[in-house]
C-alpha cells in the first residue's frame, strides 16, 4: 500500500481530554467531583431496585448511598441516590436512570433540598449520664438502655449525622446503622420533574399543620393511602 | 400410549420422563387441567399460552427461531396450527442470532423462544450482541412454575436477573390473563426509538394457566416512545456549525439504519455534498461507491476515513455511539472537531465524545429539520479535493500473486462481483469479517450484518439462517466466515439443510484464529499461543455430511468456477477456501491510538 508513513502524515495538534471534551486551557483540568442527590420515581415492582442498583454498578457510578421507599402515589415508589462523580458523569448517571422502563421521572436535587439521614448507634453503657446528654445535644432518642449497652437514633442531615457519630466515639461505638441520605425538594417545586402528588385532603391537613416536627425521617416516608 | 412409571415425574416434561408422550394425556404436576379434566391443549387456546402466541400474531411476527424444553412447552404447544413458521435451530445461541439477523433485514423485531435454565442461559450470548448493537428482538423463555421459582428447581434460573444488563427491559410473567400484553408490549418496546432485545420469561403455570382475555395490541409503553422531533433551538445551532465548516464531514451509524433513515441522511450529504464515513454498523447507510463515500472509520477501516475524521473541523455525527472501536482514543479522536450529534437516545449524547451540538430525536426526522434550518451549504470544495486525494494516498488493495495461497481479499472481491447491490452478507468475527466489510462494496441498507459491539464468534451461519428467512427469495445471502467462528456453531448447518435454506458459507479457512495470530505477531513476539488451529476439519466434507453442498478451493484459478457454482446452487452450500495463513487485515489502528496513525504493514504498528 502506497501512502506516507504515520510519522509522515499530517496529524493534527488539537487534543480532546479523557472525557471526550475538546480541550480548551480552561477544561484542561481534572474535573472536580461532586456529591449528587439523584432522586427518581419509580414503580413499584418487583427488581426495580436491581436495576437501578446493577445500572450503577456496571456503570461503575460512584454511589454513596441509596434509599427507597413508597411514595404518597400507589404502585409509586421514590428512589433517593446520593452520587459522588463528575458534572458528565452525574448527567450520564440520570440520563441512564431514565432509560429504564420502569423509571417514570429523575431529578437531581438542589442544594437547599431537604435531607435527611437515620442512624442507629450502639454505644457502651458504662457512662450512661454522658451518653443522654450527648443523645440530647443531637436532638436524638434513646431507644434501649442497658447496664453494658446504650442504643440511640439521630436523624438529621448527613453532617449532623457525621458530627454526632463523632461524639459519640469516645464512648466506644459497639455497631452502627446508617440509612443513608434521603430528600426533597422544599416547598412547591416537585423531587422529580413532572411529579404530581397524590394526596387526599387528609395528607393536605397533615402537612398544613407539620406533623414530623421531630424530624423523624421514616415518617417522612409513610405512605397514605387513605384516598 | 404408557402412562408414567413414577408418580412423581411431571409426565409433560421430557426432561424428567423422556417416555411419556408429552402431547398425549400427560398431566402437568403444574395443575393446568381445564374444568371437565382434559388437559389444556392446541384445541382449547384459553390459557397463558395461546394468549402469548396470540400477541405475537397480533403483532404480525411470521417467523420464530427457538428450542423446545420443558418450561416452554406449553407456549410451543400453542404455537401448533399457529401461522407463525416456527423454525427448529440446533442450539438456543443460534435462535439468538438467527432472530437478530431476521430483525436487522426485515426491520422488525426477531423472535426467539428457549424453555428455562440451560436454555435460557445459552441465549444470553445472542441477546448480549442483540443489545451491543441495538438490534430489535423479543425473546420468550420458559420459566419453572412460579411457586418453585426461588428454590433452585430443575431447569431453573433467575433469568430476568442474568439477563437485566443485557435487555433493553425485561418482564416476569405472573398472571395468565396479562401474559399476552406483557408480551405484545414487550415486542413494541423492542422496535421503540432506539432498538434493542426485551425478554419474557414465563412461568409454566401463568403459560398453562386459562385465560380468556385476547391481549391488546401491541405497544410499547408510552414513557418509552421518544419524540421523534428534536427542539428547534438545538436544530438551529447545529445548522449555523455546518453552514460554516470549512471541513465538514458526515458519521453515519447503525442508528441511521434501524431508524430507516438512509435516504434522508443520502438527501442531505449530496445536498449539500459532504463527504461521508460510517461506521461498521452503519456500512450501507450511504453508498459505497459513491464518490463523496469515504467507507468506514475505525480500527480496520479505510486510511482516507481516518484521515478524514482526524482533519475534520464539523462532525455531523448520526446514530452513532461512538464506540472505541471508532474513536481509537479519544483525546485524538476528531480534535479538532465541533461535534454535530444527531441520536434518539439521550443517554448517548457526550457519554463518550462531548457534543458541541446536541440533537435529539429520530434521524431521519432530524436530518429534515436540520436541512429545512440550514440557510447555505457549507463552503467545503477544498476540503472535498483533500478527501478524495487522502483516498489516491492510501488505496485498499492488496498483492495477487498466483504462485502463492489464495488472498482471502480476493475471494471477497470475486463474490461481491458475482452478485447483486441486495445481497446480503453476514459474517463471524475475525479477520475475515473485516475483510468482508472492506473488500465488499455495500451499497443498500441492511445487507451486511455482523456482530459489531460484541464481537461474537459464531454469528455469521445463525446470522445467514435468520437474514434467509426474513429476505425475498431472490436475494443472495453470503455468510463469510472464519475456521474458528464457523466451528463455534456449525450444527446449524443442521438447519440450513432440513429448512433447505439458499445460502452460501464461505469459509476462509487459515488454520488459525486469524485475528488473534495477528495481533500475537503484532504485541506478543510471534508465540501464538493457542491459536493455531491446524486440525480443522475438512469442511466441505462435513458440509456434505450434514446433507448441504461442499466445495473447495486451494488455487486462484479454482475462485471463479466455484463462486459460479456455489451461488447457482438453490440450497446450503460450503466454500472451504485454504487462503494464505500469513494475510493480515490492514489497515490498522492500535488500540486506544490516533485514528490518523493507522498502520499500513507490521512494522508502523
Ligand atoms: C465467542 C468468542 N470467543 C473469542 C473471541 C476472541 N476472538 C476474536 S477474533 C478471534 C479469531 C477468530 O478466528 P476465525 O473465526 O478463524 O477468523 P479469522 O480471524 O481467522 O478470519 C477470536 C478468538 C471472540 N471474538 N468471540
Amino acid at each position: 500500500m502506497a501512502g506516507p508513513r504515520p510519522d509522515e502524515r499530517p496529524q493534527p495538534t488539537a487534543r480532546r481530554n479523557a472525557e471526550g471534551i475538546r480541550v480548551d486551557p480552561d477544561a484542561e483540568a481534572a474535573r472536580p467531583r461532586r456529591t449528587a442527590v439523584i432522586s427518581a420515581l419509580v414503580e413499584h415492582e418487583p427488581g426495580v431496585l436491581s436495576r437501578v442498583s446493577g445500572l450503577f454498578s456496571r456503570r461503575q457510578f460512584n454511589i454513596e448511598s441509596l434509599t427507597v421507599g413508597p411514595t404518597t402515589v400507589e404502585g409509586h415508589a421514590r428512589i433517593t441516590l446520593v452520587v459522588e462523580e463528575t458534572d458528565p458523569g452525574i448527567d450520564q448517571a440520570k440520563k441512564q436512570l431514565m432509560k429504564l422502563t420502569p423509571v417514570i421521572a429523575v431529578g437531581e436535587l438542589g442544594s437547599d433540598a431537604v435531607r435527611a439521614e437515620l442512624v442507629l448507634l450502639k454505644v457502651r453503657g458504662s457512662e450512661p449520664d454522658k451518653v443522654h446528654a450527648i443523645t440530647e445535644m443531637y436532638e436524638g432518642r434513646t431507644l434501649d438502655a442497658g447496664p453494658r449497652t446504650i442504643t440511640v437514633q439521630i436523624t438529621g442531615d448527613e453532617r449532623k449525622i457525621d458530627d454526632a457519630v463523632d461524639a459519640f466515639r469516645q464512648f466506644g461505638i459497639i455497631e452502627i446503622a446508617r440509612t443513608g441520605q434521603t430528600a426533597l425538594e422544599r416547598g412547591d417545586s416537585p423531587t422529580t420533574p413532572g411529579e404530581e402528588p397524590g394526596h387526599s385532603a387528609a395528607t393536605d391537613d397533615a402537612a398544613a399543620d407539620g406533623t414530623s416536627a421531630d424530624g423523624d425521617a421514616t415518617d417522612q416516608t409513610t405512605p397514605n393511602y387513605d384516598d | 400410549m404408557s402412562e408414567s412409571a413414577n408418580p412423581t415425574a411431571d409426565p409433560a416434561d421430557p426432561d424428567e420422563a423422556d417416555e411419556a408422550d408429552a402431547a398425549d394425556g400427560a398431566e402437568p404436576a403444574d395443575g393446568a387441567r381445564t374444568p371437565d379434566g382434559a388437559v389444556a391443549a392446541a384445541a382449547t387456546p384459553e390459557n397463558g399460552a395461546a394468549a402469548v402466541v396470540a400477541a405475537l400474531e397480533s403483532a404480525d411476527v411470521q417467523t420464530a427461531f427457538g428450542v423446545q424444553g420443558g418450561a416452554i412447552m406449553p407456549v410451543y404447544d400453542a404455537l401448533y396450527g399457529s401461522s407463525i413458521d416456527h423454525v427448529t435451530m440446533a442450539h438456543e445461541q443460534g435462535a439468538a442470532h438467527a432472530a437478530d439477523a431476521y430483525g436487522v433485514v426485515a426491520g422488525t423485531p426477531g423472535v426467539c423462544l428457549a424453555t428455562s435454565g440451560p436454555g435460557a442461559t445459552n441465549l444470553v450470548t445472542g441477546i448480549a450482541d442483540a443489545s451491543m448493537d441495538s438490534d430489535a428482538m423479543l425473546a420468550l423463555t420458559g420459566q419453572v412454575p412460579s411457586h418453585m421459582v426461588g428454590s433452585d428447581a430443575f431447569q431453573e434460573t433467575d433469568t430476568t436477573g442474568v439477563t437485566a444488563p443485557i435487555t433493553k427491559h425485561n418482564y416476569f410473567a405472573s398472571d395468565s390473563t396479562t401474559v399476552g400484553d406483557v408480551v405484545g408490549e414487550a415486542f413494541a418496546l423492542a422496535g421503540t426509538g432506539r432498538p434493542g432485545p426485551t425478554l419474557v420469561d414465563l412461568p409454566k403455570d401463568v403459560s398453562f394457566g386459562e385465560t380468556d382475555r385476547a391481549p391488546a395490541a401491541p405497544t410499547p409503553p408510552e414513557r418509552s416512545v421518544p419524540d421523534p422531533e428534536a427542539d428547534a433551538e438545538s436544530v438551529e445551532a447545529a445548522a449555523r456549525a455546518i453552514e460554516r465548516a470549512e471541513k465538514p464531514l458526515c458519521l453515519f451509524g447503525g442508528g441511521v439504519i434501524k431508524g430507516n433513515a438512509t435516504a434522508e441522511a443520502r438527501a442531505f450529504a449530496r445536498e449539500h455534498e459532504v463527504p461521508v464515513v460510517t461506521t461498521m454498523p452503519g456500512i450501507g447507510s450511504f453508498p459505497e461507491d459513491d464518490e463523496l463515500c469515504l467507507s468506514w472509520a475505525g480500527m480496520h477501516g479505510t486510511g482516507y476515513a481516518n484521515m478524514a475524521i482526524s482533519h475534520t473541523d464539523c462532525l455531523i455525527a448520526v446514530g452513532t455511539r461512538f464506540d472505541d472501536r471508532l474513536t481509537g482514543g479519544v483525546e485524538t479522536f476528531a480534535p479538532g472537531a465541533e461535534v454535530v450529534h444527531v441520536d434518539i437516545d439521550p443517554a448517548e449524547i457526550s457519554k463518550n465524545i462531548e457534543a458541541d451540538y446536541p440533537v435529539v430525536g429520530d434521524a431521519g426526522t432530524v436530518l429534515g429539520q436540520i436541512d429545512a434550518a440550514m440557510e447555505r451549504s457549507p463552503a467545503a470544495r477544498e476540503w472535498c479535493e483533500q478527501c478524495a486525494d487522502w483516498r489516491e494516498e492510501y488505496p485498499m488493495d492488496y498483492a495477487v500473486d498466483p504462485d502463492e495461497p489464495v488472498k482471502p481479499q480476493f475471494v471477497v472481491e470475486a463474490y461481491d462481483a458475482a452478485t447483486g447491490d441486495d445481497a446480503i452478507v453476514t459474517t463471524g468475527v475475525g479477520q475475515h469479517q473485516m475483510w468482508a466489510a472492506q473488500y465488499w462494496t455495500y451499497t443498500e441498507p441492511r445487507t451486511f450484518v455482523s456482530s459489531h459491539g460484541l464481537g461474537t464468534m459464531g454469528y455469521g451461519l445463525p446470522g445467514a439462517i435468520g437474514a434467509r428467512l426474513a429476505a425475498e427469495d431472490d436475494r443472495e445471502v453470503i455468510c463469510f466466515d472464519g475456521d474458528g467462528s464457523f466451528l463455534m456453531t456449525i450444527q446449524e448447518l443442521s438447519v440450513a439443510v432440513r429448512e433447505n435454506l439458499d445460502i452460501t458459507v464461505v469459509v476462509l479457512n487459515n488454520e488459525y484464529i486469524g485475528m488473534v495470530r495477528q495481533w500475537q505477531d503484532a504485541f506478543f513476539e510471534g508465540r501464538h499461543m493457542a491459536s493455531e488451529y491446524d486440525w480443522m476439519p475438512e469442511f466441505d466434507k462435513l458440509a456434505e455430511a450434514f446433507g448441504a453442498r461442499g466445495f473447495r478451493v486451494d488455487e486462484y484459478d479454482e475462485v471463479a468456477g466455484v463462486v459460479r457454482e456455489s451461488l447457482a446452487y438453490d440450497g446450503p452450500s460450503v466454500v472451504d477456501v485454504h487462503v494464505d495463513p500469513r494475510e493480515d487485515v490492514y489497515p490498522m489502528v492500535a488500540s486506544g491510538g490516533a485514528n490518523g496513525e493507522f498502520a499500513l504493514t507490521g512494522d508502523q504498528l
